[in-house]
Parts: structure tokens; sequence; C-alpha cells
């Protein structure tokens, strides 16, 4: 007889008023301080600080560079911060999420909600012994995790969280995001050889052959919103485009949305998530090149694998989703808002924050796809994986990148065809995700279901 | 197996030999298989089974008949009513018990259950197998209800030791039939969600379909049995075939593997088989359940210390692996003189072997999960 299962005991209100203060707070003061941080890092801004409140020449006085280096070291440390916390906090997203979608309770002891789960484990894997196999090839194996972490952390050099909110606006700015996650796989495969194990092993090689192949259809799909923009700056991309979805590029060139399919599931396979999760196939290979990690080493991988998420989503957002864009406000008004002094004024500093709102609400979005996706599909096999990239997703990539080039001519002489295709594309959107919705509402109520958000 | 490694003595080629257990996620229990590969291409995978060899058998011939029964949970324990049921019928047998009607639906209801209990299991470890978490844990949601329906029945949850020589050890508590009715209203539409979230995934049936395919012949010469056997296109089902107890009673189907997704005998057909049948054991429940007869539930006079003549016996039941055999042997004592079971499990290591050539090392993955073995009931 179905047994009514026993509700975990509610929370006391101190450690819900904590886990909230935490969980809410955190991730406040990491923004806040991206947001103050990253346009006061600008030369500018330090050289009018050194000028007016250190009242120091900044071109004679020679420790301006000191100040400025100090200033980046900061907002390197937020922002890595910013990687690691967000990571954890995913993980424990994730874990609820895929709790209520399996019928299970999830996390529920540390905090309310289970929140402080993340610290726990991070904590937990802290203190676990740093185990080496003697037969593992030793200056590498110490080595791998942090190639890894390295590749993760630079990204967030060019990773755009507002209009004026970005560590460097680099001019090719894409490409050196590219660049750096290639990074990430050089640290897996010398996991996987230098473990001297063969199930490590297996999962290098599978990674390598995976995010090698996946780098060509995810380069060559990036090279669409490139075009379109006539830029590399991921800003340059982001301004390129609107606010409203008819002006995002996804909808506004019907190769680009073909472009934003092949690099979200390219996305997918370089960050090895289901259904491309090979590389750690738990069901085939123990932990695939994880195997014989441990301790702070495995909580590194871990990190950036979580962290990469919002990476993922952070640049496909920024690429096809309109990034950063606020409706009704135009390049013009944050202008208008900075104001004459060198400290912008506080109108432009609320416009950043909103335009950050925005950003962080569309990558949350997109990372939860990619969650709901991990948990609903089963994995493929390696050469359907290498099928998949070679001869469906590199053609069309193909295809995508040379009707872009037409396109653009077309949209040169006529640029009416733009917004046309923006309302239409964003309106077969909607109507496909109002299908769908009514598909899953009555795929719930054929079996006796019903829809139900409050059992959380 | 020794050849397989001296071959590789003094021999400097390509491949490289990986043990596939004992401890690894995927091998159900503990198993292990040498696997020799090229890369991801797999030259054969030897099964090394014996590790968890309990001499059940040999337990068998030490303890009384009765006594042995707790023993018999131990020879699959993820579906305990039909080693319970298989040797009940082979010492009836033997001692010529008539079991009354009421016990033979009551068996009948308990061993349907385990079935749906045992292959919810296989296949949510096939779907974890190929990747998918959640259809795993759906599965052992609806396999917690029936635990519970069955710890109603019988107070244990895992390890039953339900059946008696000669009957069952309990009644239906009150109230039990219309919780389990109600339980298969529920659980027939599950099935059909199921299917939707896992069956007719087409990345699953992109990993199942035409891999691993088990010829019909192989299959008979094999010693396949149940729905590894039937996945392969032979429709024999002992329950329809040879029937035992209470299922002339019963209507339902066999579900026999015709090529569902690709080729007949691959591992989609042997997966899809154990899908229906869950169907059909659920249809035979209800059935047994409306139709239950009342009456007793132990036969009359079975001695508490059972002498039977010096003679043989033999039962089959189609267990969730597939036929089990029970062989008794008697010698007139109060002791079996030889207790054998034959289980499908075992046989289906058989073919591994063969059939593994040429696969992927994710393919042999599968292959291990559709043929759904179950290590202690390989060694027993």
């Amino acid at each position: 007889m179905p047994r009514t299962p026993k509700l975990p005991k509610l929370s006391p209100r101190a450690v819900v008023l904590v886990t909230l203060a935490v969980g809410l707070g955190l991730p406040a003061v990491l923004f806040a301080a991206v947001l103050v941080l990253s346009p006061v890092t600008k030369p500018l801004m330090v050289d009018w600080f050194v000028q007016s409140v250190l009242g120091h020449d900044p071109a004679a006085w020679p420790y301006t560079s000191l100040v400025y280096g100090v200033s980046v070291g900061v907002l390197a440390f937020v922002l890595i911060n910013f990687g690691a916390i967000i990571s954890g906090m995913t993980v424990w997203w994730e874990m609820r999420v895929s709790s209520r979608m399996q019928s299970r309770v999830g996390y529920n002891r540390a905090g309310a909600g289970g929140f402080f789960q993340w610290v726990a484990d991070a904590v937990k894997l802290l203190f676990k012994e740093d185990l080496i196999p003697t037969e593992a090839d030793q200056v590498l194996f110490r080595a791998a995790p942090y190639f890894v972490m390295t590749g993760f952390a630079l990204t967030f050099v060019a990773l755009p969280f507002g209009e004026s909110l970005i560590a460097a606006d680099l001019n090719v700015g894409i490409f050196y995001l590219t660049a750096v996650t290639a990074l990430v796989v050089v640290g897996i495969l010398l996991a996987g050889w230098s473990s001297n194990s063969k199930w490590a092993l297996f999962g290098g090689m599978r990674s390598a052959a995976q995010v090698v192949s996946y780098e060509i259809p995810a380069g060559l799909a990036v090279m669409v919103p490139v075009l379109m923009a006539g830029t590399l700056s991921m800003q340059g991309i982001v301004r390129a485009q609107g606010a409203w979805p008819w002006e995002w590029t996804v909808f506004t060139n019907p190769a680009a949305a073909v472009a934003f399919v092949i690099f979200f599931i390219a996305q997918l396979a370089e960050g090895n998530r289901t259904p491309f999760d090979l590389p750690e196939a738990e069901s085939e290979l123990v932990a695939g090149y994880l195997s014989e990690y441990s301790g702070f080493r495995f909580a590194l991988y871990f990190l950036v694998e979580f962290g990469n998420l919002w990476v993922m989503a952070a640049v496909a957002t920024t690429l096809f989703l309109g990034g950063w864009q606020i409706p009704w406000v135009g390049p013009e008004v944050f202008e208008a808002a900075k104001g004459a002094g060198p400290v912008p004024a506080l109108p432009w500093w609320g416009l950043q924050l909103l335009s950050m709102a925005v950003m962080a609400a569309k990558t949350i979005l997109v990372l939860n796809v990619i969650v709901w996706v991990r948990w609903t599909l089963p994995r493929i096999r390696i050469d359907q994986m290498m099928n998949l990239c070679w001869k469906y997703l590199v053609p069309w990539a193909f295809v995508t990148f040379v009707f872009t080039l037409l396109w653009q001519i077309a949209v040169a002489r006529l640029p009416e065809l733009k917004t046309v295709t923006g309302v239409v594309l964003t309106v077969a959107f909607l109507a496909t995700l109002a299908v769908f919705l009514r598909q899953v509402r009555a795929n719930l109520t054929a079996v006796g279901d019903r829809v139900d958000l409050t059992n959380w | 197996m020794e050849k397989l490694i001296l071959r590789r003595v003094d021999r400097n080629n390509e491949e490289m030999i990986l043990n596939f257990g004992p401890q690894h996620p995927s091998t159900h229990g503990v198993i292990n298989f040498i696997v020799e590969t090229d890369g991801e291409v797999l030259r054969r995978a030897v099964p090394d089974v014996g590790y968890l060899h309990r001499s059940i058998e040999k337990i068998g011939e030490g303890t009384g008949y009765h006594g042995f029964m707790p023993f018999t949970d131990r020879i699959d324990y993820v579906a305990a009513m039909f080693p319970n049921e298989g040797y009940a019928t082979a010492v009836e047998r033997l001692c010529k018990i008539e079991v009354p009607r009421r016990a033979q639906y009551l068996r009948a209801i308990s061993c349907e259950l385990a079935r749906i209990a045992s292959h919810l299991i296989s296949v949510g470890t096939m779907a974890m197998d190929i990747g998918a978490f959640t259809p795993m844990l759906h599965g052992v949601r609806e396999r917690e209800t029936i635990n519970d329906l069955i710890e109603a029945l019988c107070g244990a949850r895992l390890t039953y030791n339900y059946h008696r020589i000669g009957g069952v050890a309990y009644d239906l508590p009150e109230g039990w039939k219309e919780k389990t009715l109600a339980f298969l209203d529920h659980f027939d539409k599950f099935l059909v969600e199921f299917d939707r979230l896992l069956s007719f995934n087409e990345i699953y049936i992109r990993r199942l379909a035409n891999v691993a395919v088990i010829p019909a012949k192989d299959a008979i010469d094999f010693g396949l049995v149940g729905p590894n056997l039937r996945g392969s296109g032979v429709d024999w089902d002992v329950r329809r075939d040879l029937p035992y107890g209470a299922y002339p009673d019963f209507e339902f189907e066999v579900p026999v593997g015709r090529g569902f997704r690709g080729t007949s005998g691959d591992c989609y057909d042997r997966y899809y088989c154990r899908v229906l049948e869950m169907g059909q054991s659920s249809r035979i429940v209800r059935q047994a359940l409306l139709q239950l007869p009342e009456g007793d539930i132990m036969a009359p006079k079975v001695a508490r210390n059972l002498k039977p003549e010096a003679g043989e016996a033999l039962s089959r039941v189609e267990s969730a692996r597939g036929e089990m055999a029970f062989y008794v042997v008697s010698d007139g004592t109060n002791k079996a003189y030889r207790v054998r079971a034959r289980t499908g499990s075992f046989t289906a290591m058989g073919i591994i072997e063969q059939a593994s050539q040429g696969l992927m090392i994710a393919d042999l993955v599968a292959l291990i999960a559709s043929l759904d073995v179950v290590a202690p009931e390989i060694d027993r």
C-alpha cells in the first residue's frame, strides 16, 4: 500500500534564516563585488583614483601600476570565488531538481533544504587524504587539476555580466574563450594518462576525442553570431543584438537558430554533460579520468565541471540570447545616465544592476535546461557521439556559416528582413513552447498526476 | 580464462586486458569479466563467476525439507518468490502433496508481484547502465510499493520465505486486495509513462537496437531462458506451455521479441519483453485477485518432519529470470539426498563470451544489463 512518506522535519526558523541569508547573501555579495569592481578596475578609473584621492600624478607616480595590479587582483579573486561558489550552488540546485524529478527527497540535512551540503562536501573533500597511486606519474598527476582549474578560471576574464561589467572586453573575446576552455581537455587528458589506470586512460582518451571533435562545430556555430555582429568582442556581439526576443541573434536569422542548437549540443559535449558524459561514464568506466583522484584534486575537477555550467550558459546567452540587453534601454540611455564626472552617477549603477539581473536570469534559465536534459536522457555511445559530430553537426555548422554570409548580404540590401524573421521565428518558438507545455500537461494528466510545484 | 591470460604472454600486440569487475558499477553484483579490448572495441569478454558461491545446494542436503525454504530466498534475492515456489513445488511432487486452490492462487499473486518488482529493477538498472538515472528511481519507487504490499503479506521485503511445502505461510491481510488493485491501476499508467520516458527515447533505442543480437538458434543452444530466450523470438513460457499451479486459470499473453526496433534478439527486444511482461503480470495479479477462491492456504497433514519415499522430483517454474528448475532427490530420510537448482542467470553468463565479440565497451554494459543477470543466482 502506498505508505505516506514521512516528510523531513521542517527546519527550525533560525536555520531557515541562516540559510536564506547565506543563500541569497553570498551571491548578492559576489554580484555586488562584480558590479562595483569591474567598472572600477579600468585604467581610467584607477588614474582618476590616483589623481584625486591619493593626490599623485598617475603618469609620474611610480606606484600607479601597483594600484592597478592590486585592483585587478581583487577583481580576479572575486571572479574565481564567484566561479567556485556558483559551482557549489549549482550542485545544490541540480541535486534538488533531480530529486524532484526522481521522486526523492534529496538534500535536506545541512541547512534548510540541504543548502549547505555543497559546503559540507567541499570541506569533506579538503580533509580527505590526497592519494596518489605509486605507479602514477607523480608530476603530471599533481599538475593535471591545475590545468583544468586554470582553463576554467580564465574564462571569467571575458565573460560579460552586464553593460560595463566585464573584467576585460577583449576584442578577440569569443576567440579567447574558445582557446582557454581547450585547456580543460589538456588537464583531463593528463589526468587520464598519468593515473596509470586503464579506466582513467579510457576516460582521458574519450574526453580528448570528444572535446577536440566538438570544438569544430562549436567554433563554426560561434562564427554565426560573430558574422552577424561583425566583431569577436563579447560586448560587441551583445550590443549588436536587441533586448526583445525578436532582436536576438537566435531569432533574427534562421541559420542562427540552427547554430544555437549546434552550439548548445557541442557545449554539452565539451562540458562532459549527459548525454555526452562518456569520459566519466560511471556505468562503463567506473569514474573515467577521475578514477584515481581523491580529496582536493577531485574537488577541483568537480568544481570545474559544475562551474562550467554557468560559463556554458553565459556564453550561449551572450552569443545568441541577447546577453544583458534591457528592454527600452539603449546605449544612449546608459550614456545619459552616466553623468559628466569620472565616477558614474547613481542611475547608471542602477542600470548596470538591471543589466546584470537580466543576464543572470537568462543564464540561469539556460542552466536549468542543461540540468533538465541531464536527468532525462541516456548516454550515447562513443561511435554515435563521433557520428553525430562529424556527420551531422559539422556539415550543418558549415551550412549555417555559409547561409549567414549570404543572409548578411540580403539583410544589408533589405533591412526589414531581419525584423520580419525575428517576429516569425519568435512566434514559431512560442507556439512550439505552448504545444510542448500542453503535451507535458496531457502526459501528466494521462497517468493520473497533476501539475504540482508545491512539493519541494 | 587462464588460456586468455597466457595467450598474452610474450605477445606484443595492441590489445589490452581489462578486469571488468568484480567491483564495477554495472556488473550487477560480484562478477568479473576479463575483457580483451582493442581501444573501445572488445575482442571478447570472458565471464569469471564464483565470487558469490555459498553452497546453497549443499546446505539443502543438510537441513530438513522445511528448513531449506529460507535458504532458497538467497538463491535469487531480487525475486525470492520463485525459488520458494520452485522448491516447494518440487518437494510437493516428491511427497505427492496436493496444494489447496487458494494457496495456488496466492502463490501466483505473490510470484507475479515479485516478477514485476524484479523486472522493475532489471529495466531500471539497465537504464542506469545506459546512462539515464531517472527511470531507475521511478522503477524503485514502484517497487517500493510492491515491497510494502509483500511486507504486509509475509512480513519480509526482500527475502520473502512466504511459500511453504503444501501451501503458503499466511493468508491475505485485511484490505490487501483493494490496495493491490489500486496499485495495479496506478501501475498500468506508470508503464505508459515509463515507456514514454525511456523505452521510446531515441538515444535509448539507438543504444540498444541491433546490439548484441542473439539468434534464436544460439539462444536455444546456450540454454537461455525466460525473457532472454523470448527476446530472441522463441515462444516458450513455462507458465503457459507446462502449466503449473493456478496459471491455467488466467488469461495472459507471452510477449516475444520480434525486432521491436531492430533485429529480433537484440538488447532492445530483451528489454522490451520485460516491459511488456510487467503489464501481463499486472493482468494476472488482477485476475487472480478477482477470482480468488475461498478455502485453506495449507494442505492438510503436512508432516513436520517430512520423510518422502525414496525417489526424485523435478519442478519447473517461470522465474523472473526465466525457467527455474528444482531437482530434489530423496533417499527416504528426513533430509534430501540432493537438491539442485537450475537458474537462468548461470546459462545467460555462458553466451556473453560469444555475444560480446566485436562490441564496444558501452555495448558490453548493455548486453550484461539486458541479460538481467543477478550475481547470487549465478553462483548459488
